[in-house]
C-alpha cells in the first residue's frame, strides 16, 4: 500500500474566504463528542470537498493522527476530495430501482451528461455518481439532480432534468 | 365559509413525484379564486403509486384525490373538490381505499394523517400517552412491558427489544447512551423513512421512554445522509419538543432529563451495522466491531448503550399507552405485533403495507401490490434488503413470520418486498450482491473483503460461459466460507441472495440442474 499522499496537486491551493470558514467550524465543533463526521460534513457544505491541505488542522484540532483523518475521510462515499461538477446527478442502482429499469437509465444517464460514473464532464458542468438507495423504492427508478428528487424516472424525464439544469438551475453546495 | 383544509404530503417520495408543485398550484389557485382553504403538508398515507394524494377535510371526512398534476388543479377547482366533488382523479373517502382499509395500522396509525410539526394533531391522535404513563413508573417496569409485548428488533435481527433494554438496564453506569438506528440502507426499504418523515415526535417519544427506562440521559439519531428531508423534520421536531417540555431537562415538570440530537451518517451502508454505526458516531471509519462486548454493556463511547432500529423505538410509545397485552395480542407464533411491509421494485400498488404477522407474501403481492407495475408475471421476490434471500413464486405462500422465512434459509428482516418480473437475470442479480458487498464491505474481515471481489469474478465467468458448473461450486464454495467465517451480516449474508438465486433459478446460470444441485 503507498503511503497516503496529502500533496495539494488534488485540491489546489485553498484561498478565503474558505479557509477561515473552515477555521470557524473546526473551532466550533471541536468539543463536541464523535466531532469528526459533523467538522467534514459542515466543511463540505461550506466549500465543496474536504481540502487534504486541512487535513492536519482537523487532526491537531481533535487529537488525532493526520492518517486517521485521512482514513475517515476516505472510507465514506460523501466525502470529496475535489470539487463536484457544477451539478451532481445521482442515479440509484440498488435493486429495487434495478427492477423497473435502473440499469438501462443509468446507461442514457452516461450518454446524456457525457461522462461515466464517478466522474466529472471536461467542461466541469456535472458530476454523475451511482447511489445505493435514496428510500424511493416504490417509485424508481430514482435520481436527484443537485439533491432535488424525482421518482419513476424515464429517460425522457431524465433528459427534462437535465435540460433545466442547463437552463440555469441553481448549483450545489 | 370557514377556510377548507386540503393536504398535500410532504413525504419525499411524494415530492418527488412532484408534490410542491402541487401546493404551490393549490395555493395559487384558491387565492385567484378567492378560495379559503388552509394547506396542510402531512406525511404520505403510503399509497405511492397515487402520489402526490390530494386530500380535502368535507363534512363526510377525508376525500382524496390522485395522482394529481399541477396541471389538474384548475380542472379540481372547477370540479368543486373543496367540497368533494366528482372528478377523474376522485378516489372518495381516504380511509375506504381498499389498500389502506385492510391494513391495521398501529405504528403507522398517525402517518399521512397528521401534521407532522404540530404537537396539537400529535398529542389528539394519542401521541405522548406512552411517555406520560412512562414517567409514572420505573425503570424496570417499563422494560417488563416492551417485554411481555414481544417487540422483536424491527432493523432485520428481530432480537427481543425488551431483553436488550433490560440488560442495559442492569448495567452499572453513571452514564448511559440510547442511539436510534437510522441507517436505513437497504434497497426496498422505506418505513424508517416514512415514520420520520411523517411522525418525527413519536420517534422522540420512543427514545424518550427507552432513556427513562436504562437510565440514559442522551439519545442519538443517526440518519443516513441520502434521508436529508428525514434529517430535517426531525431536528425541526426536536426543537418543537424541546420548547413544549417534552425533551431536556426537566420533562413535563418531572425532573427527569432526555436530550436528543441528530447526526448524520456519510453513505456507507455497513453502517447499518450496529457495531459500525457506533464507530461511526465516535468519529471513526465505520468499521465493524467484534462481539462481544455487547454494545448493550460497552457500546457508544464505550458507555451501555440501546441501538434500536427506528421502527422498534417508535413502537414502543404505543406499548406503553395500551398496554403490552393489546399489541402481543396481534401476529403468530413467536413474531408478535404488526410489522409495516414495504412493497417495492416491480409492484403496481407500492408502498406501506403495516399488517400484523402471519399473512402471506402472496396476500401482500397480489391483494395490496396488484401485481407487477410492467404487467408482466412476477418471476422473483426479494425479501429482507440486498442480504435477504430472492425468492421464486413457489415461496409465495410462506407467512411473514421470522421463523417461517428462517426456516429455507430466507430473512424477513426489515419487512422489505422487492419484486422482478420475468424479465430479471438473477444470475446478473446475484453478481449485484457480491458487487455491492464488495463495494460496501468494511474491509475488517477477510471473507468479506476478498470474498465479495473473488464473488464477483467468478461469476462473470458463469456468465460468460466459462465452465459453469465448476464455477457455481466455487461459488457456493466461497458462499460457505463467507457465512461461516464473516463478521457481521454484511459478509455473513450477502450468500443469500446469491445461493438462493442459485438454488432457484439455475437455468440463469447455464447449469440444467440435476434436481438437487446443493
Amino acid at each position: 500500500m503507498s503511503s497516503p499522499s496529502l500533496s495539494p496537486s488534488a485540491a489546489g491551493a485553498l484561498r478565503e474566504p474558505a479557509r477561515a470558514q473552515i477555521a470557524a467550524i473546526i473551532a466550533a465543533r471541536r468539543d463536541l463528542p464523535g466531532a469528526l463526521l459533523p467538522i467534514l460534513h459542515d466543511i463540505q457544505d461550506t466549500v465543496g470537498y474536504v481540502p487534504s491541505e486541512v487535513l492536519p488542522d482537523i487532526a491537531r484540532a481533535l487529537n488525532l493522527s493526520r492518517a486517521e483523518v485521512h482514513g475517515v475521510v476516505t472510507f465514506y462515499h460523501d466525502f470529496r476530495e475535489r470539487k463536484a461538477g457544477r451539478h451532481v446527478v445521482r442515479v440509484c442502482r440498488a435493486e429495487a430501482c434495478q427492477s423497473v429499469g435502473s440499469e438501462a437509465l443509468a446507461a442514457h444517464a452516461e450518454q446524456a451528461v457525457g461522462c461515466a460514473f464517478h466522474e466529472t464532464t471536461a467542461d466541469g458542468e456535472f458530476t454523475l455518481e451511482p447511489v445505493y438507495c435514496l428510500g424511493q423504492c416504490a417509485c424508481g427508478p430514482a435520481v436527484t439532480v443537485d439533491g432535488k428528487l424525482a421518482g419513476r424516472v424515464t429517460p425522457q424525464r431524465f433528459d427534462a432534468l437535465l435540460a433545466a439544469c442547463a437552463r440555469g438551475g441553481e448549483a450545489t453546495a | 365559509m370557514s377556510a377548507v383544509t386540503v393536504f398535500v404530503p410532504r413525504d419525499s417520495s411524494a415530492l418527488a413525484l412532484g408534490a410542491d408543485e402541487v401546493a404551490q398550484a393549490i395555493a395559487r389557485e384558491a387565492a385567484a379564486r378567492g378560495a379559503e382553504i388552509t394547506l396542510v403538508r402531512n406525511g404520505s398515507r403510503g399509497m405511492f403509486w397515487l402520489e402526490p394524494l390530494v386530500e380535502v377535510r368535507t363534512a363526510a371526512g377525508r376525500v382524496a384525490y390522485g395522482p394529481v398534476a399541477p396541471e389538474d388543479v384548475p380542472g379540481l377547482f372547477d370540479a368543486g373538490f373543496l367540497g368533494g366533488g366528482a372528478h377523474a382523479l376522485a378516489l372518495g373517502p381516504t380511509g375506504e381505499i381498499p389498500f389502506l382499509k385492510r391494513q391495521e395500522r398501529l405504528t403507522f396509525a398517525r402517518v399521512g394523517i397528521t401534521d407532522p410539526l404540530s404537537l396539537a394533531d400529535y398529542t389528539a391522535h394519542e401521541g405522548f400517552a406512552g411517555l406520560t404513563r412512562a414517567l409514572a413508573l420505573d425503570g424496570a417496569q417499563i422494560v417488563r412491558e416492551v417485554t411481555e409485548s414481544g417487540l422483536r428488533g424491527r432493523g432485520g435481527a428481530a432480537f427481543p427489544t425488551g431483553i436488550k433494554w433490560q440488560t442495559v438496564l442492569n448495567a452499572k453506569s453513571p452514564v448511559k447512551y440510547v442511539v436510534c438506528n437510522a441507517d436505513e440502507g437497504d434497497s426496498g426499504t422505506f418505513s424508517d423513512r416514512m415514520a420520520m418523515e411523517g411522525d418525527p415526535f413519536m420517534l422522540i417519544e420512543g427514545m424518550t421512554i427507552a432513556g427513562l427506562a436504562v437510565g440514559a440521559e442522551h439519545g442519538y439519531v443517526y440518519v443516513r445522509s441520502e434521508y436529508p428531508h428525514a434529517i430535517a423534520m426531525l431536528e425541526a421536531a426536536i426543537d418543537v419538543a424541546q420548547a413544549a417540555g417534552w425533551l431536556g431537562d426537566d420533562i413535563r415538570g418531572s425532573g427527569r432529563r432526555f436530550r436528543l440530537e441528530v447526526r448524520k451518517g456519510a453513505g456507507a451502508y455497513v453502517c447499518g451495522e450496529e457495531t459500525a454505526l457506533l464507530e461511526s458516531l465516535e468519529g471513526k471509519r465505520g468499521v465493524v466491531r467484534a462481539k462481544p462486548p455487547l454494545p448493550a454493556l460497552e457500546g457508544l463511547f464505550g458507555k451501555p448503550t440501546v441501538i434500536n432500529n427506528v421502527i422498534s423505538l417508535a413502537t414502543v410509545p404505543l406499548i406503553l399507552a395500551r398496554g403490552a397485552q393489546f399489541y402481543r395480542d396481534y401476529g403468530m407464533g413467536r413474531s408478535r405485533g404488526t410489522l409495516p411491509f414495504q412493497l417495492a421494485g416491480n409492484i403496481r400498488q407500492g408502498g406501506l403495507v403495516e399488517k400484523a404477522f402471519g399473512l402471506t407474501l402472496r396476500e401482500l403481492l397480489e391483494d395490496f401490490g396488484q401485481g407487477t407495475r410492467s404487467g408482466r408475471p412476477i418471476r422473483a421476490v426479494q425479501v429482507g434488503g440486498p442480504l435477504g434471500a430472492y425468492l421464486p413464486v413457489s415461496r409465495l405462500d410462506t407467512p411473514m413470520d421470522y421463523e417461517a422465512f428462517a426456516a429455507f434459509g430466507a430473512v424477513l428482516g426489515h419487512g422489505g418486498i422487492v419484486v422482478f418480473d420475468d424479465t430479471v437475470d438473477m444470475a446478473r442479480q446475484a453478481r449485484y450482491a457480491m458487487a455491492f458487498c464488495a463495494i460496501e464491505s468494511c474491509g475488517k474481515c477477510t471473507p468479506c473483503r476478498i470474498g465479495s471481489t473473488r464473488g464477483v469474478e467468478v461469476i462473470d465467468k458463469i456468465i460468460a460461459g466459462d465452465q459453469p458448473v465448476r464455477h457455481v461450486k466455487l461459488v457456493r464454495d466461497l458462499c460457505d466460507t463467507m457465512l461461516g467465517g464473516s463478521l457481521c451480516a454484511m459478509g455473513g449474508m450477502t450468500p443469500y441472495p446469491v445461493l438462493s438465486a442459485l438454488d432457484a433459478f439455475p437455468e440463469d446460470f447455464g447449469v440444467a440442474v440435476p434436481a438437487k444441485a446443493a
